[in-house]
């Protein structure tokens, strides 16, 4: 059977790893080449790189970094940050990026789901949301985390499915950087929803919360950056601590 | 020299930087001179088989991929590897280039449990069902990435691997003389999946 998935996400500015605490404080963490090389080696299954650059020039580097890694590290890739046309899909696609994801950039333009997955299949395109608690519903969130869409999250993610999205990428802005585990609510509501592949984000502070994750059914892996930038946890120690829990885990 | 059939689907970027890591000498091409002069040939693939089959026509290189496979080894990698059966039954009904028999059909028709998610996406084991050189640096149960909705079936005389999905066992790795497929990406599988490229390019 397919083993779950455990995802290192390296948030790149200006040639730079950082990850902030609730997107904000944004602190310089390490050489996304060097990190990617020990990602492999340590048994990640596959790398996030977000492009969070705002400059030209910024942009022109993270390709750049990206066609580094794609030339040396053989597991699955993924890209997003800035990703708002066809032509940003093919710029990052061309560097040796596998699968896509799209956030700001789709609520911005709707139609670029389906015209993505038409053009590069539907397991290129990784739908990422962004969502916080308002009013008792899921709320999509645009622009990192800081603008309220109004959207219901939901079913903003059963739209992205029915356009070709083929992965979630599910980051609960509410555990975002508090490290008191997933939100697992907020997922169980995703999987009821869709059935695609989901990827849960946010909130994850030790070993203990990624068991807890994937006792849940319709969650395919776990995504986080600080605990292992920080050698907090370490991903072989993990999997191993994992697979004795009963989840099966590439070793 | 690795010939990398490059007939405009998918991209070839991990795959030719994966054989160059192994310090293997590559080259993308739809020349047929080309084809002909390599010492190994490797067809890739992504999207719908339909679709990849004519563009492949369109190459041209149809004939000359079937005389080359007769003569020396020949590897399809995911839509690729497909592409070397009978038929495909994406999208209607296409035929494949018939280089190993078999048939490529819906996965999910043939799940009995209708929540596992398809396309069979991530990593799953690999389990070698007959013993190849293929495999000479590959350690039974190794897991291998996997991006597909369709699967090779009735192929069980040239079946050399497979890796469980719900009920079914998923067709992983084929050999029918010189021609081999696999399934899943080797250029995208790690350490494992580089071990079994460079165990192709001694072959």
């Amino acid at each position: 059977m397919l083993a779950k998935r455990i995802i290192p996400c390296l948030d790149v500015k200006d040639g730079r790893v950082v990850k902030g605490t609730n997107f904000e404080g944004l602190r310089d963490m390490a050489d996304p080449v060097e990190m990617a090389r020990f990602y492999n080696t340590s048994g990640a299954d596959e790398l996030v790189f977000y492009d969070i650059t705002a400059s030209v020039e910024g942009r022109n580097l993270f390709t750049d970094i990206l066609r580094r890694v794609a030339g040396e590290i053989f597991i699955p890739l993924t890209v997003g940050g800035g990703i708002r046309t066809l032509d940003d899909f093919d710029r990052v696609l061309k560097c040796g990026a596998d699968k896509v994801s799209v956030n700001s950039g789709a609520i911005a333009d709707p139609s670029l789901i389906a015209a993505a997955a038409k053009k590069y299949g539907d397991q290129c395109v990784v739908l990422s949301m962004d969502v916080r608690r308002v009013d008792g519903q899921f709320r999509l969130f645009a622009k990192g985390g800081r603008v309220d869409t109004g959207i219901d999250a939901m079913e903003w993610a059963a739209r992205g499915v029915g356009d070709g999205a083929g992965e979630i990428v599910l980051n609960s802005i509410d555990t975002d950087g508090v490290k008191n585990g997933f939100d697992l609510e907020m997922l169980d509501a995703l999987a009821q929803r869709v059935s695609v592949p989901i990827i849960a984000s946010g909130g994850a502070g030790n070993m203990e919360h990624f068991a807890q994750l994937f006792t849940h059914p319709g969650i395919d892996a776990g995504l986080a950056a600080s605990i292992f930038h920080s050698k907090q946890v370490d991903i072989k120690d993990l999997k191993r601590f994992l697979r004795a829990r009963g989840v099966e885990m590439r070793i | 020299m690795i010939a990398i059939v490059d007939y405009g689907v998918g991209n070839l970027f991990s795959l030719s930087s994966s054989l160059k890591a192994l310090g293997l000498e590559t080259e993308v091409t739809r020349d047929a001179a080309a084809l002909r002069a390599a010492d190994r040939v490797i067809l890739p693939g992504v999207g719908a088989f339909g679709d990849a089959r004519a563009k492949l026509d369109a190459t041209g290189l149809v004939p000359v991929i079937r005389e080359e496979a007769a003569k020396k080894p020949l590897l399809g990698i995911c839509l690729g590897m497909q592409l070397l059966f009978d038929r495909g039954f994406e999208y209607g009904e296409h035929p494949g280039l018939g280089l190993v028999p078999g048939q490529v059909v819906d996965l999910h028709n043939d799940l009995e449990d209708k929540t596992l998610k398809v396309p069979h996406m991530g990593w799953n084991s690999l389990r070698i069902v007959k013993d190849d050189p293929l495999f000479r640096y590959f350690n039974d149960g190794e897991y291998v990435y996997y991006v597909h909705s369709f699967y090779a079936r009735d192929c069980e005389a040239s079946t050399l691997g497979t890796s469980q999905y719900g009920n079914v066992d998923v067709t992983g790795v084929v050999r029918c003389g010189n021609v081999y497929g696999t399934q899943f990406h080797p250029e995208k599988s790690g350490d494992a999946g580089l071990r079994l490229l460079k165990a192709f390019a001694e072959l």
